[in-house]
């Protein structure tokens, strides 16, 4: 079963970090990917530029409606997502557990529609 | 206005009296009706709107005398009328039946009897799948809601709903009974509901910066439970073992977190901090159930606290007996947990590489793959082994599988220490 880790946290956050504090949060990113590889469950994964790059588009009567920002203006921003194959919920929710993300934002757990 | 004020005051008076009576009797009156019908879920049912009921009644009425009686009676009552309502009328009558024999009596009586224990049983019993064991005492018990189980066991809400409605149609429909097992199975059964409460602990224990308030309160219902326990078999050596062990682990919970919240190790932590009247309880506890002669996994694992505490409070290095007991532990359980505890005493006892000798006996156990303190003391005795570059790939795998933000930083600066030595 597929599991999509969405990772949301305050992208003002990040700059307000020492450079070592910046080095060290990089880094635990960097292992907890490992971990997930190390264990054969990672299916993909990606960090995203900042919501300030976003772009929206939209069709309505044949028109496309292009806007400069993100969908949904929020406190906390996707900033990037792991896709996980675990065999339940509760391991997803493990593997949640462990992800730096969980600790400094959110981390939104979504099971993938299986086709 | 008098009167306005006047009704306030009765109200947060009831409230208050509602409140300690649910905080004391609340798993008494659960035991006490479900062990007759056998149906939980129906005696949580009734028992909450005996709550409601009391909460809009004792204003206007003022508090009962026996509110503990008074509850149990309209709790009955509620009992009853949902299973009219179910139509369920042969069923009825029968349990019916079964609820008003004694009840009349428990409720002129100031004390109701206490079937806890019964209730315990029958929650941990082998026939209900060991994963919902320790939520289900902490709600039908203590009556604590699913969302804060689920939130301290990493388990969505709605999943640990089913569970906990899953395994009450369990306890109902196959019959499970309420009863203190006999002399022969009792042991194995009492370990089942032991295993339960520490299952508890453990979940508040992962918090330790206590920002979770289900999770903290969860390691202190754990020791309330567990005081439960000792009180109602008090010559069960390993419920005294069990009590001794988190009341150590209890005692050090100020001192394992620095102000600004990192991790100190427990060799590093400041002994000013550690609750002395905790580690007094623990330590008598322990010397009781000592007395039994009957050793098992709890009271090694309290004694190998102990020894802890000794060694930081005397300065005296205890690493032979340390190793002892964690070789004693390991030949009852068999479990890697500890044969990685027992690696790293061997380590302080005999030198690295003989630790990493030990650990290399459960390098092929799958289950360590995953499990962060596995990678993290490989990584600390492959470093005092002068083996700096496997000792930073253990680091790497080990901050990479953490949970603990603190955690991860103190394997992180480890690390870090390892780098500057190697240049």
């Amino acid at each position: 079963m597929q599991y999509l880790l969405l990772l949301y946290a305050e992208e003002a956050g990040w700059g307000k970090l020492s450079k070592e504090q910046q080095q060290q949060g990089v880094s635990a990113y960097g292992a907890y990917t490992e971990a997930l590889k190390k264990a054969g469950v990672l299916a993909g994964a990606n960090r995203l530029q900042p919501v300030s790059t976003a772009t929206t588009l939209k069709i309505t009567d044949g028109k496309s409606q292009v806007l400069d920002g993100p969908y949904l203006e929020s406190k906390e921003q996707l900033g990037g997502y792991y896709l996980i194959d675990v065999p339940d919920l509760d391991a997803a929710l493990s593997w949640a557990a462990r992800c730096p993300g969980a600790s400094h934002g959110t981390v939104e757990v979504r099971p993938v529609w299986a086709m | 206005m008098a009167d306005d004020a006047q009704q306030r005051e009765a109200q947060s008076a009831a409230r208050a009296t509602v409140d300690t009576v649910a905080r004391r009797s609340y798993g008494k009156l659960v035991a006490f009706l479900a062990a007759r019908t056998r149906d939980v879920a129906a005696a949580e049912d009734a028992l909450s709107e005996a709550f409601a009921s009391a909460l809009s009644d004792w204003p206007a009425n003022g508090c009962p005398e026996n509110p503990e009686g008074w509850l149990l009676t309209t709790a009955r009552r509620k009992n009853i009328d949902a299973m009219r309502a179910a139509n369920r009328e042969e069923i009825a009558t029968a349990q019916i039946r079964i609820i008003s024999e004694g009840l009349e009596a428990a409720a002129a009586e100031s004390e109701i009897p206490d079937e806890r224990l019964a209730l315990l049983f029958a929650c941990a019993h082998p026939a209900i799948d060991a994963s919902v064991r320790a939520p289900l005492m902490l709600q039908v018990v203590l009556g604590l809601d699913a969302v804060a189980i689920a939130s301290a066991f990493l388990v969505s809400p709605s999943t640990m709903g089913q569970r906990l409605v899953r395994a009450k149609n369990k306890i109902r429909l196959a019959e499970i009974p309420f009863r203190i097992p006999g002399r022969d199975e009792l042991r194995e059964r009492v370990d089942v509901v032991l295993d339960a409460i520490y299952a508890a602990f453990a979940q508040g224990w992962t918090d330790p910066a206590s920002t979770d308030a289900a999770r903290r309160d969860l390691a202190f219902e754990a020791i309330f439970l567990c005081r439960l326990v000792t009180e109602l078999l008090p010559n069960e050596p390993e419920a005294l073992g069990l009590l001794a062990l988190m009341l150590y682990a209890e005692s050090r919970s100020r001192a394992r977190r620095s102000e600004q919240g990192g991790y100190i190790p427990l060799e590093q932590q400041n002994l000013a901090l550690w609750d002395c009247a905790q580690i007094e309880e623990a330590e008598n506890l322990l010397f009781r159930a000592s007395k039994s002669g009957l050793v098992g996994r709890y009271q090694l694992e309290a004694s190998l606290q102990s020894a802890h505490v000794e060694r930081r409070k005397t300065g005296r290095k205890n690493w032979e007996a340390v190793v002892e007991l964690y070789e004693a532990l390991y030949l009852l359980s068999r479990s890697p947990v500890v044969a990685i505890n027992r690696a790293v005493a061997i380590a302080e006892l005999r030198g690295a590489s003989e630790g990493l000798e030990a650990l290399r006996e459960i390098e092929n156990e799958p289950r360590l793959a995953q499990y962060q303190p596995y990678w993290a003391a490989r990584a600390d005795l492959l470093a005092r082994n002068g083996q700096i570059a496997e000792s930073a790939g253990a680091y790497e795998l080990a901050i990479g599988l953490e949970r603990d933000a603190a955690v991860r930083q103190f394997l992180q600066g480890r690390l870090a220490l390892l780098k500057v030595q190697k240049i």
